[in-house]
Protein backbone atom coordinates (compact mmCIF):
# COMPACT_ATOMS: atom_id res chain seq x y z
CA UNK A 1 0.00 0.00 0.00
CA UNK A 2 0.97 3.44 -0.83
CA UNK A 3 1.11 5.20 2.36
CA UNK A 4 -0.56 8.29 2.28
CA UNK A 5 1.79 11.13 3.84
CA UNK A 6 -0.63 12.07 6.30
CA UNK A 7 -0.66 8.76 8.07
CA UNK A 8 3.32 9.64 8.63
CA UNK A 9 2.46 13.00 9.89
CA UNK A 10 0.05 11.38 12.41
CA UNK A 11 2.10 8.95 13.45
CA UNK A 12 5.18 11.29 14.34
CA UNK A 13 2.43 13.53 16.46
CA UNK A 14 1.43 10.38 18.44
CA UNK A 15 4.80 9.46 18.82
CA UNK A 16 5.66 12.78 20.15
CA UNK A 17 2.62 12.62 22.52
CA UNK A 18 4.00 9.12 23.88
CA UNK A 19 7.38 10.92 24.38
CA UNK A 20 6.16 13.56 26.32
CA UNK A 21 3.59 11.42 28.30
CA UNK A 22 6.49 8.84 29.15
CA UNK A 23 8.40 12.16 30.17
CA UNK A 24 5.96 13.25 32.57
CA UNK A 25 5.56 9.83 33.78
CA UNK A 26 9.11 9.25 34.61
CA UNK A 27 9.22 12.90 36.67
CA UNK A 28 6.48 12.34 38.11
CA UNK A 29 7.77 8.30 39.49
CA UNK A 30 11.16 10.23 40.71
CA UNK A 31 9.69 13.27 42.43
CA UNK A 32 7.21 10.73 44.46
CA UNK A 33 11.01 9.20 45.95
CA UNK A 34 11.84 5.80 47.00
CA UNK A 35 8.09 5.03 48.28
CA UNK A 36 5.94 3.43 44.87
CA UNK A 37 2.60 5.44 44.65
CA UNK A 38 -0.13 3.25 43.03
CA UNK A 39 -1.42 5.55 41.05
CA UNK A 40 1.69 6.67 39.43
CA UNK A 41 3.01 3.40 38.74
CA UNK A 42 -0.69 2.25 36.90
CA UNK A 43 -0.06 4.95 35.00
CA UNK A 44 3.36 4.48 33.68
CA UNK A 45 2.31 0.78 32.92
CA UNK A 46 -0.68 2.50 31.05
CA UNK A 47 1.60 4.53 29.09
CA UNK A 48 4.12 1.49 28.43
CA UNK A 49 0.96 -0.34 27.00
CA UNK A 50 0.04 2.68 24.63
CA UNK A 51 3.62 2.48 23.07
CA UNK A 52 2.94 -0.99 22.62
CA UNK A 53 -0.76 -0.58 21.23
CA UNK A 54 0.74 2.11 18.71
CA UNK A 55 3.31 -0.19 17.68
CA UNK A 56 0.98 -3.05 16.51
CA UNK A 57 -1.64 -0.40 14.77
CA UNK A 58 1.25 1.31 13.14
CA UNK A 59 2.47 -2.36 12.00
CA UNK A 60 -0.91 -2.88 10.79
CA UNK A 61 -1.57 -0.16 8.68
CA UNK A 62 2.37 -1.15 6.68
CA UNK A 63 0.41 -3.99 5.73
CA UNK A 64 -2.76 -1.74 4.67
CA UNK A 65 -5.81 -3.99 4.91
CA UNK A 66 -4.78 -7.21 5.28
CA UNK A 67 -3.13 -5.98 8.23
CA UNK A 68 -5.93 -4.27 9.97
CA UNK A 69 -8.31 -6.68 9.04
CA UNK A 70 -5.71 -9.71 10.81
CA UNK A 71 -5.39 -7.09 13.87
CA UNK A 72 -9.22 -6.58 14.63
CA UNK A 73 -9.94 -9.93 14.34
CA UNK A 74 -7.12 -11.32 16.77
CA UNK A 75 -8.62 -8.23 18.62
CA UNK A 76 -12.41 -9.78 18.40
CA UNK A 77 -11.38 -13.33 19.52
CA UNK A 78 -9.33 -11.71 22.64
CA UNK A 79 -12.26 -9.88 23.48
CA UNK A 80 -14.93 -13.01 22.77
CA UNK A 81 -12.67 -14.87 25.04
CA UNK A 82 -12.77 -12.30 27.81
CA UNK A 83 -16.90 -11.69 27.39
CA UNK A 84 -17.92 -15.73 26.96
CA UNK A 85 -15.40 -16.56 30.72
CA UNK A 86 -17.98 -14.21 32.60
CA UNK A 87 -20.79 -16.51 30.83
CA UNK A 88 -22.50 -18.90 32.45
CA UNK A 89 -22.21 -21.30 29.68
CA UNK A 90 -22.72 -24.93 30.37
CA UNK A 91 -22.26 -27.96 28.31
CA UNK A 92 -24.51 -28.11 26.39
CA UNK A 93 -23.60 -24.81 24.80
CA UNK A 94 -20.10 -26.39 23.52
CA UNK A 95 -21.12 -26.64 19.94
CA UNK A 96 -22.40 -23.34 20.04
CA UNK A 97 -19.28 -21.72 20.82
CA UNK A 98 -17.39 -23.20 18.94
CA UNK A 99 -19.08 -22.46 15.75
CA UNK A 100 -18.65 -18.76 17.30
CA UNK A 101 -15.31 -19.25 17.39
CA UNK A 102 -14.18 -21.24 14.20
CA UNK A 103 -17.39 -19.70 12.19
CA UNK A 104 -19.09 -17.18 13.02
CA UNK A 105 -15.45 -14.75 13.83
CA UNK A 106 -13.62 -15.83 10.75
CA UNK A 107 -16.71 -15.71 8.35
CA UNK A 108 -17.33 -12.15 9.77
CA UNK A 109 -13.81 -10.64 8.62
CA UNK A 110 -14.00 -12.89 5.48
CA UNK A 111 -17.07 -10.89 4.87
CA UNK A 112 -15.14 -7.72 5.43
CA UNK A 113 -12.20 -8.66 3.35
CA UNK A 114 -14.63 -9.20 0.40
CA UNK A 115 -16.29 -6.04 1.20
CA UNK A 116 -19.49 -7.66 0.97
CA UNK A 117 -21.78 -5.29 2.96
CA UNK A 118 -25.05 -6.85 2.08
CA UNK A 119 -24.24 -9.70 4.05
CA UNK A 120 -21.57 -8.03 6.67
CA UNK A 121 -23.64 -6.11 7.84
CA UNK A 122 -26.73 -8.91 8.84
CA UNK A 123 -23.93 -11.74 9.28
CA UNK A 124 -24.69 -11.67 12.70
CA UNK A 125 -27.79 -9.91 14.05
CA UNK A 126 -29.81 -12.49 11.43
CA UNK A 127 -27.69 -15.57 10.37
CA UNK A 128 -26.35 -16.34 13.82
CA UNK A 129 -29.02 -14.60 15.86
CA UNK A 130 -30.91 -17.39 14.29
CA UNK A 131 -28.42 -20.30 14.10
CA UNK A 132 -26.94 -20.66 17.58
CA UNK A 133 -30.22 -20.83 19.34
CA UNK A 134 -30.85 -23.65 17.08
CA UNK A 135 -27.11 -25.91 17.64
CA UNK A 136 -27.67 -24.91 21.81
CA UNK A 137 -31.27 -26.54 21.50
CA UNK A 138 -30.71 -29.84 19.69
CA UNK A 139 -27.82 -30.31 22.70
CA UNK A 140 -30.65 -30.87 24.63
CA UNK A 141 -30.00 -28.95 27.94
CA UNK A 142 -32.58 -26.10 28.50
CA UNK A 143 -31.48 -25.01 32.24
CA UNK A 144 -31.43 -21.38 31.38
CA UNK A 145 -32.01 -21.21 27.59
CA UNK A 146 -32.98 -18.07 26.82
CA UNK A 147 -29.96 -16.86 29.35
CA UNK A 148 -27.06 -19.12 27.94
CA UNK A 149 -28.48 -17.98 24.11
CA UNK A 150 -28.55 -14.23 24.52
CA UNK A 151 -25.52 -14.07 26.49
CA UNK A 152 -23.89 -15.67 23.75
CA UNK A 153 -25.57 -13.49 20.90
CA UNK A 154 -24.95 -10.53 23.19
CA UNK A 155 -20.52 -11.42 23.11
CA UNK A 156 -21.25 -11.92 19.46
CA UNK A 157 -22.58 -8.60 18.71
CA UNK A 158 -20.40 -6.91 21.27
CA UNK A 159 -16.72 -8.13 20.61
CA UNK A 160 -17.24 -9.43 16.78
CA UNK A 161 -19.77 -7.45 14.81
CA UNK A 162 -18.81 -3.94 16.31
CA UNK A 163 -15.73 -4.05 16.72
CA UNK A 164 -15.61 -5.11 12.68
CA UNK A 165 -16.84 -2.33 12.16
CA UNK A 166 -13.37 -0.76 12.61
CA UNK A 167 -11.65 -2.41 9.88
CA UNK A 168 -15.00 -1.95 7.66
CA UNK A 169 -14.09 1.78 6.98
CA UNK A 170 -11.41 0.25 4.37
CA UNK A 171 -14.07 -0.88 2.42
CA UNK A 172 -16.23 2.43 2.17
CA UNK A 173 -15.68 4.10 -1.66
CA UNK A 174 -15.19 7.95 -0.45
CA UNK A 175 -15.14 10.29 -3.66
CA UNK A 176 -11.97 12.03 -2.93
CA UNK A 177 -10.44 9.93 -0.60
CA UNK A 178 -9.59 6.36 -2.14
CA UNK A 179 -6.78 5.22 -0.70
CA UNK A 180 -6.68 7.21 2.59
CA UNK A 181 -10.21 5.21 4.26
CA UNK A 182 -6.95 3.86 7.03
CA UNK A 183 -6.92 7.22 8.08
CA UNK A 184 -10.72 7.51 9.30
CA UNK A 185 -9.57 4.41 10.98
CA UNK A 186 -6.52 6.63 12.59
CA UNK A 187 -9.55 8.72 12.93
CA UNK A 188 -12.29 6.83 14.90
CA UNK A 189 -9.18 5.19 17.31
CA UNK A 190 -7.54 8.55 18.18
CA UNK A 191 -10.55 10.14 19.09
CA UNK A 192 -11.97 7.48 21.44
CA UNK A 193 -9.20 6.72 22.26
CA UNK A 194 -8.23 10.39 23.56
CA UNK A 195 -11.40 10.93 24.69
CA UNK A 196 -10.92 7.99 27.04
CA UNK A 197 -7.10 9.19 27.99
CA UNK A 198 -8.53 12.50 28.74
CA UNK A 199 -11.13 12.04 30.69
CA UNK A 200 -8.95 10.50 33.17
CA UNK A 201 -6.63 13.33 33.21
CA UNK A 202 -9.44 15.67 34.01
CA UNK A 203 -10.93 13.44 36.52
CA UNK A 204 -7.99 13.27 38.00
CA UNK A 205 -7.05 16.37 38.06
CA UNK A 206 -10.25 18.36 39.00
CA UNK A 207 -12.72 15.38 39.33
CA UNK A 208 -15.43 15.82 42.27
CA UNK A 209 -18.95 14.98 41.47
CA UNK A 210 -19.15 11.21 40.39
CA UNK A 211 -21.05 10.86 37.11
CA UNK A 212 -22.65 7.44 38.15
CA UNK A 213 -21.19 6.31 41.78
CA UNK A 214 -23.06 2.91 41.55
CA UNK A 215 -21.31 1.93 38.27
CA UNK A 216 -18.33 3.21 37.91
CA UNK A 217 -16.41 5.34 40.74
CA UNK A 218 -13.42 7.11 38.55
CA UNK A 219 -15.90 8.57 35.88
CA UNK A 220 -16.60 12.27 36.99
CA UNK A 221 -18.61 15.23 35.61
CA UNK A 222 -15.25 16.95 35.12
CA UNK A 223 -13.72 14.26 33.52
CA UNK A 224 -16.11 13.98 31.60
CA UNK A 225 -17.22 17.15 30.73
CA UNK A 226 -13.46 18.22 29.92
CA UNK A 227 -12.34 14.78 28.54
CA UNK A 228 -15.19 15.00 25.85
CA UNK A 229 -15.03 18.31 24.89
CA UNK A 230 -11.08 18.52 24.26
CA UNK A 231 -11.48 15.36 22.38
CA UNK A 232 -14.09 16.67 20.20
CA UNK A 233 -11.19 19.64 19.56
CA UNK A 234 -8.72 16.78 19.23
CA UNK A 235 -11.56 15.45 16.20
CA UNK A 236 -12.09 18.91 14.52
CA UNK A 237 -8.37 19.49 14.70
CA UNK A 238 -8.12 16.37 12.67
CA UNK A 239 -10.44 17.17 9.96
CA UNK A 240 -7.65 17.53 6.94
CA UNK A 241 -6.98 13.45 7.45
CA UNK A 242 -11.07 12.99 7.05
CA UNK A 243 -13.44 13.66 3.80
CA UNK A 244 -15.23 16.07 6.53
CA UNK A 245 -15.48 19.99 7.11
CA UNK A 246 -13.99 20.78 10.33
CA UNK A 247 -17.25 21.53 11.47
CA UNK A 248 -18.44 18.02 10.28
CA UNK A 249 -15.34 16.79 11.95
CA UNK A 250 -16.03 17.82 15.20
CA UNK A 251 -19.87 17.07 15.22
CA UNK A 252 -18.62 13.57 14.18
CA UNK A 253 -16.00 13.44 17.27
CA UNK A 254 -18.48 14.42 19.42
CA UNK A 255 -21.13 11.69 19.06
CA UNK A 256 -17.91 9.14 19.08
CA UNK A 257 -16.77 10.25 22.09
CA UNK A 258 -20.49 10.17 23.94
CA UNK A 259 -21.14 6.58 22.19
CA UNK A 260 -17.93 6.26 23.68
CA UNK A 261 -18.52 7.38 27.07
CA UNK A 262 -22.14 5.48 27.20
CA UNK A 263 -20.12 2.26 26.05
CA UNK A 264 -17.77 2.52 28.90
CA UNK A 265 -20.75 3.04 31.17
CA UNK A 266 -22.89 -0.28 29.73
CA UNK A 267 -19.27 -2.34 30.00
CA UNK A 268 -18.91 -1.56 33.53
CA UNK A 269 -22.78 -1.76 34.71
CA UNK A 270 -22.07 -5.89 32.95
CA UNK A 271 -18.95 -6.19 34.99
CA UNK A 272 -20.95 -4.92 38.29
CA UNK A 273 -23.55 -7.80 37.47
CA UNK A 274 -20.76 -10.31 36.83
CA UNK A 275 -18.80 -9.36 40.08
CA UNK A 276 -15.46 -8.31 38.67
CA UNK A 277 -13.50 -5.04 37.99
CA UNK A 278 -11.56 -5.93 35.20
CA UNK A 279 -12.68 -7.88 32.12
CA UNK A 280 -9.08 -9.87 31.94
CA UNK A 281 -5.29 -9.20 32.30
CA UNK A 282 -4.13 -9.09 28.79
CA UNK A 283 -2.84 -5.50 28.99
CA UNK A 284 -0.67 -4.07 31.88
CA UNK A 285 -2.55 -1.92 33.97
CA UNK A 286 -5.91 -1.17 32.20
CA UNK A 287 -7.05 -4.69 32.35
CA UNK A 288 -8.42 -6.87 29.57
CA UNK A 289 -8.70 -6.43 25.96
CA UNK A 290 -12.84 -5.62 26.49
CA UNK A 291 -11.44 -2.59 29.01
CA UNK A 292 -9.33 -0.78 26.30
CA UNK A 293 -11.82 -1.05 23.82
CA UNK A 294 -15.40 -0.73 25.69
CA UNK A 295 -16.00 2.89 23.98
CA UNK A 296 -14.21 1.93 20.55
CA UNK A 297 -17.37 -0.66 20.18
CA UNK A 298 -19.91 1.56 21.15
CA UNK A 299 -18.52 4.41 18.59
CA UNK A 300 -16.92 2.49 15.20
CA UNK A 301 -20.75 0.99 13.77
CA UNK A 302 -22.11 4.66 14.29
CA UNK A 303 -19.34 6.60 12.75
CA UNK A 304 -18.81 3.79 9.98
CA UNK A 305 -22.95 4.30 9.21
CA UNK A 306 -22.81 8.28 9.38
CA UNK A 307 -19.72 8.17 7.23
CA UNK A 308 -21.00 5.52 4.85
CA UNK A 309 -24.69 7.35 4.74
CA UNK A 310 -23.30 10.76 4.08
CA UNK A 311 -19.91 10.75 2.57
CA UNK A 312 -19.46 7.16 0.38
CA UNK A 313 -20.64 6.98 -3.21
CA UNK B 1 18.03 -37.66 29.12
CA UNK B 2 19.68 -39.23 26.13
CA UNK B 3 17.59 -38.47 23.15
CA UNK B 4 19.04 -38.36 20.07
CA UNK B 5 17.06 -35.17 18.58
CA UNK B 6 16.39 -32.36 21.08
CA UNK B 7 15.21 -30.33 18.52
CA UNK B 8 11.69 -32.23 18.15
CA UNK B 9 10.62 -31.76 21.31
CA UNK B 10 11.65 -28.22 21.56
CA UNK B 11 9.36 -28.03 18.47
CA UNK B 12 6.63 -29.76 19.49
CA UNK B 13 6.78 -28.06 23.58
CA UNK B 14 6.95 -24.38 21.93
CA UNK B 15 3.47 -25.65 19.87
CA UNK B 16 1.84 -27.02 22.89
CA UNK B 17 2.13 -23.77 25.19
CA UNK B 18 1.85 -22.01 22.08
CA UNK B 19 -1.60 -23.20 21.65
CA UNK B 20 -2.50 -23.36 25.47
CA UNK B 21 -1.73 -19.32 25.63
CA UNK B 22 -3.97 -18.80 22.37
CA UNK B 23 -7.36 -21.04 23.72
CA UNK B 24 -6.90 -20.16 27.83
CA UNK B 25 -4.64 -16.66 27.40
CA UNK B 26 -3.26 -18.42 30.70
CA UNK B 27 -1.23 -16.01 33.40
CA UNK B 28 0.77 -17.24 36.12
CA UNK B 29 -0.02 -15.62 39.51
CA UNK B 30 2.53 -16.00 41.96
CA UNK B 31 0.76 -15.26 45.03
CA UNK B 32 2.55 -17.19 47.99
CA UNK B 33 6.20 -17.79 46.43
CA UNK B 34 7.99 -16.77 43.32
CA UNK B 35 9.16 -18.44 40.88
CA UNK B 36 12.30 -20.07 42.26
CA UNK B 37 14.51 -23.22 41.72
CA UNK B 38 14.05 -24.93 44.35
CA UNK B 39 12.58 -29.09 44.72
CA UNK B 40 9.55 -28.42 44.66
CA UNK B 41 6.11 -30.63 44.69
CA UNK B 42 3.39 -28.48 42.57
CA UNK B 43 0.10 -30.10 43.87
CA UNK B 44 -3.01 -28.75 42.05
CA UNK B 45 -6.77 -29.53 41.12
CA UNK B 46 -7.69 -31.80 38.51
CA UNK B 47 -10.53 -31.72 36.29
CA UNK B 48 -9.22 -32.04 32.70
CA UNK B 49 -6.47 -33.52 30.64
CA UNK B 50 -5.02 -30.01 29.87
CA UNK B 51 -3.99 -29.83 33.89
CA UNK B 52 -0.45 -30.26 33.73
CA UNK B 53 0.30 -29.20 30.48
CA UNK B 54 -1.30 -25.61 31.93
CA UNK B 55 0.92 -25.70 34.66
CA UNK B 56 4.15 -26.43 32.52
CA UNK B 57 3.27 -23.42 30.09
CA UNK B 58 3.52 -21.05 33.28
CA UNK B 59 6.63 -22.23 34.72
CA UNK B 60 9.48 -19.88 33.41
CA UNK B 61 11.65 -22.67 30.92
CA UNK B 62 14.26 -22.89 33.59
CA UNK B 63 12.22 -24.26 35.95
CA UNK B 64 9.96 -26.24 33.00
CA UNK B 65 13.27 -27.95 32.06
CA UNK B 66 13.29 -29.63 35.22
CA UNK B 67 10.03 -30.09 36.67
CA UNK B 68 8.23 -33.55 35.61
CA UNK B 69 4.42 -34.10 35.65
CA UNK B 70 3.30 -37.31 37.41
CA UNK B 71 1.15 -38.92 34.71
CA UNK B 72 -0.56 -42.35 34.13
CA UNK B 73 1.34 -44.64 32.86
CA UNK B 74 -1.63 -45.92 30.91
CA UNK B 75 -2.33 -43.20 29.05
CA UNK B 76 1.20 -41.32 28.38
CA UNK B 77 3.13 -44.41 28.03
CA UNK B 78 3.35 -46.59 25.41
CA UNK B 79 4.73 -46.47 22.05
CA UNK B 80 2.43 -44.13 20.45
CA UNK B 81 2.48 -40.20 19.54
CA UNK B 82 1.46 -39.35 23.01
CA UNK B 83 3.83 -41.79 24.64
CA UNK B 84 6.57 -39.56 22.40
CA UNK B 85 5.30 -36.60 23.58
CA UNK B 86 4.91 -37.50 27.30
CA UNK B 87 8.45 -38.85 27.47
CA UNK B 88 10.31 -36.53 25.43
CA UNK B 89 8.76 -33.36 25.80
CA UNK B 90 6.93 -33.24 29.33
CA UNK B 91 9.83 -35.81 30.59
CA UNK B 92 6.46 -37.47 32.82
CA UNK B 93 7.41 -39.27 35.63
CA UNK B 94 4.91 -42.51 34.55
CA UNK B 95 3.26 -43.87 37.37
CA UNK B 96 1.32 -47.67 37.24
CA UNK B 97 -2.47 -46.25 38.74
CA UNK B 98 -2.71 -50.31 39.25
CA UNK B 99 1.32 -51.53 40.54
CA UNK B 100 1.18 -55.42 40.67
CA UNK B 101 2.37 -57.13 44.08
CA UNK B 102 6.36 -57.31 43.81
CA UNK B 103 6.68 -53.80 41.82
CA UNK B 104 8.05 -50.70 43.20
CA UNK B 105 5.70 -48.57 44.68
CA UNK B 106 4.56 -45.62 42.47
CA UNK B 107 5.55 -43.01 46.01
CA UNK B 108 8.97 -44.87 46.46
CA UNK B 109 9.43 -44.02 42.28
CA UNK B 110 8.77 -40.75 42.67
CA UNK B 111 10.67 -40.09 45.79
CA UNK B 112 13.27 -41.07 43.58
CA UNK B 113 13.05 -38.63 41.10
CA UNK B 114 12.65 -35.82 43.87
CA UNK B 115 15.89 -37.05 45.50
CA UNK B 116 17.52 -36.86 41.52
CA UNK B 117 16.43 -33.15 41.85
CA UNK B 118 13.46 -32.55 39.79
CA UNK B 119 10.39 -31.08 40.93
CA UNK B 120 6.86 -32.47 40.30
CA UNK B 121 3.78 -31.51 39.29
CA UNK B 122 1.28 -33.96 41.19
CA UNK B 123 -2.71 -34.16 41.44
CA UNK B 124 -3.46 -35.51 44.99
CA UNK B 125 -7.39 -36.66 43.97
CA UNK B 126 -5.52 -39.11 41.93
CA UNK B 127 -7.92 -38.87 39.35
CA UNK B 128 -9.59 -36.25 37.73
CA UNK B 129 -12.65 -34.73 38.54
CA UNK B 130 -15.81 -34.86 37.05
CA UNK B 131 -17.84 -34.41 39.40
CA UNK B 132 -19.88 -31.16 40.80
CA UNK B 133 -17.90 -30.78 44.05
CA UNK B 134 -15.01 -28.32 43.80
CA UNK B 135 -12.50 -30.88 45.40
CA UNK B 136 -12.25 -35.05 45.17
CA UNK B 137 -10.83 -36.22 49.22
CA UNK B 138 -7.10 -36.51 48.73
CA UNK B 139 -5.59 -39.90 48.03
CA UNK B 140 -2.86 -40.37 50.68
CA UNK B 141 -0.18 -40.32 48.18
CA UNK B 142 0.47 -36.91 49.13
CA UNK B 143 1.05 -37.36 52.76
CA UNK B 144 3.50 -40.10 51.78
CA UNK B 145 5.58 -38.06 49.55
CA UNK B 146 5.42 -35.46 51.77
CA UNK B 147 6.47 -37.81 55.18
CA UNK B 148 9.73 -36.69 56.92
CA UNK B 149 10.81 -34.38 53.73
CA UNK B 150 11.63 -31.34 55.07
CA UNK B 151 13.57 -29.94 51.98
CA UNK B 152 11.20 -30.35 49.80
CA UNK B 153 8.24 -27.60 48.96
CA UNK B 154 4.97 -28.57 48.55
CA UNK B 155 3.45 -25.65 46.32
CA UNK B 156 -0.27 -25.76 46.61
CA UNK B 157 -1.78 -24.41 42.74
CA UNK B 158 -5.26 -23.71 42.07
CA UNK B 159 -6.54 -23.89 38.21
CA UNK B 160 -9.32 -22.30 37.25
CA UNK B 161 -12.06 -22.67 34.24
CA UNK B 162 -9.59 -25.43 32.56
CA UNK B 163 -12.66 -27.69 32.45
CA UNK B 164 -15.05 -25.35 31.09
CA UNK B 165 -12.46 -24.86 28.48
CA UNK B 166 -12.27 -28.73 28.24
CA UNK B 167 -14.97 -30.34 29.22
CA UNK B 168 -15.64 -33.97 29.64
CA UNK B 169 -15.85 -35.83 26.40
CA UNK B 170 -14.81 -33.53 23.79
CA UNK B 171 -12.01 -32.76 22.21
CA UNK B 172 -12.35 -29.44 20.63
CA UNK B 173 -11.29 -26.85 23.06
CA UNK B 174 -13.28 -23.54 23.51
CA UNK B 175 -11.23 -20.31 24.13
CA UNK B 176 -11.98 -19.08 27.50
CA UNK B 177 -9.55 -17.40 30.25
CA UNK B 178 -8.09 -20.13 32.34
CA UNK B 179 -5.57 -18.33 35.74
CA UNK B 180 -2.79 -20.38 37.65
CA UNK B 181 -2.28 -19.52 41.49
CA UNK B 182 0.78 -20.85 42.94
CA UNK B 183 0.12 -20.25 47.26
CA UNK B 184 2.44 -20.08 49.82
CA UNK B 185 5.09 -23.75 50.41
CA UNK B 186 3.92 -26.28 52.99
CA UNK B 187 5.73 -28.74 54.68
CA UNK B 188 4.60 -32.27 56.80
CA UNK B 189 5.39 -31.02 60.46
CA UNK B 190 7.49 -33.45 61.97
CA UNK B 191 4.59 -36.00 63.71
CA UNK B 192 1.67 -34.44 61.86
CA UNK B 193 -1.12 -36.83 60.98
CA UNK B 194 -2.17 -38.15 57.89
CA UNK B 195 -5.54 -36.95 58.09
CA UNK B 196 -4.50 -33.08 59.41
CA UNK B 197 -1.76 -32.79 56.93
CA UNK B 198 -4.75 -33.89 54.20
CA UNK B 199 -6.64 -31.02 55.47
CA UNK B 200 -4.62 -28.76 55.73
CA UNK B 201 -2.88 -29.18 52.03
CA UNK B 202 -6.77 -29.48 50.81
CA UNK B 203 -7.26 -25.78 52.30
CA UNK B 204 -4.53 -24.20 51.14
CA UNK B 205 -5.47 -25.31 47.68
CA UNK B 206 -9.25 -24.03 48.07
CA UNK B 207 -8.03 -20.70 49.85
CA UNK B 208 -6.18 -20.07 45.82
CA UNK B 209 -9.79 -20.48 44.27
CA UNK B 210 -10.57 -16.91 42.58
CA UNK B 211 -14.23 -15.97 43.86
CA UNK B 212 -15.04 -15.46 40.08
CA UNK B 213 -18.55 -14.19 39.04
CA UNK B 214 -21.69 -14.79 40.40
CA UNK B 215 -22.15 -17.45 37.86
Amino acid sequence: MNTPAEVLMLFGGILAVLVVATTIGQVLARRVGPEPSPTIENLNQRILAWWVMVGLIGLAFLFGKTGVILLFAFTSFAALREFLTLTPTRLGDHWALLAAFLVVLPVQYYLIWIEWYGLYSIFIPVYAFLLLPIIAAVSGDTTRFLERVAFVQWGLMITVFCVSHVPAFLTLDIPGHAGKQVLLVAFLVIVVQGSDVLQYVFGKLFGRHKVAPSLSPSKTWEGLIGGVASASLVGAGLWWITPFSPFQAGIIALIVCLMGFFGGLVMSAIKRDRGVKDWGRMIEGHGGMLDRLDSVIFAAPIMFHITRYWFSA
Amino acid sequence: MNAPNRFLPKVIALAVTGFARLVTGVRPEWRGCEPAPRRRVYFANHASHGDFVLIWTVLPAALRARTRPVAAGDYWGGDGLRGYIGRAVFNAALIDRTPEPGQQHPIDYLRGVLAEGSSLIFFPEGTRNTTDAVLLPFKSGLFRLAEGDSETEFVPVWIDNLSRVMPKGQFLPIPLLCSVTFGAPMHHEPGEEKTAFLNRAREALLALKPKGPAA
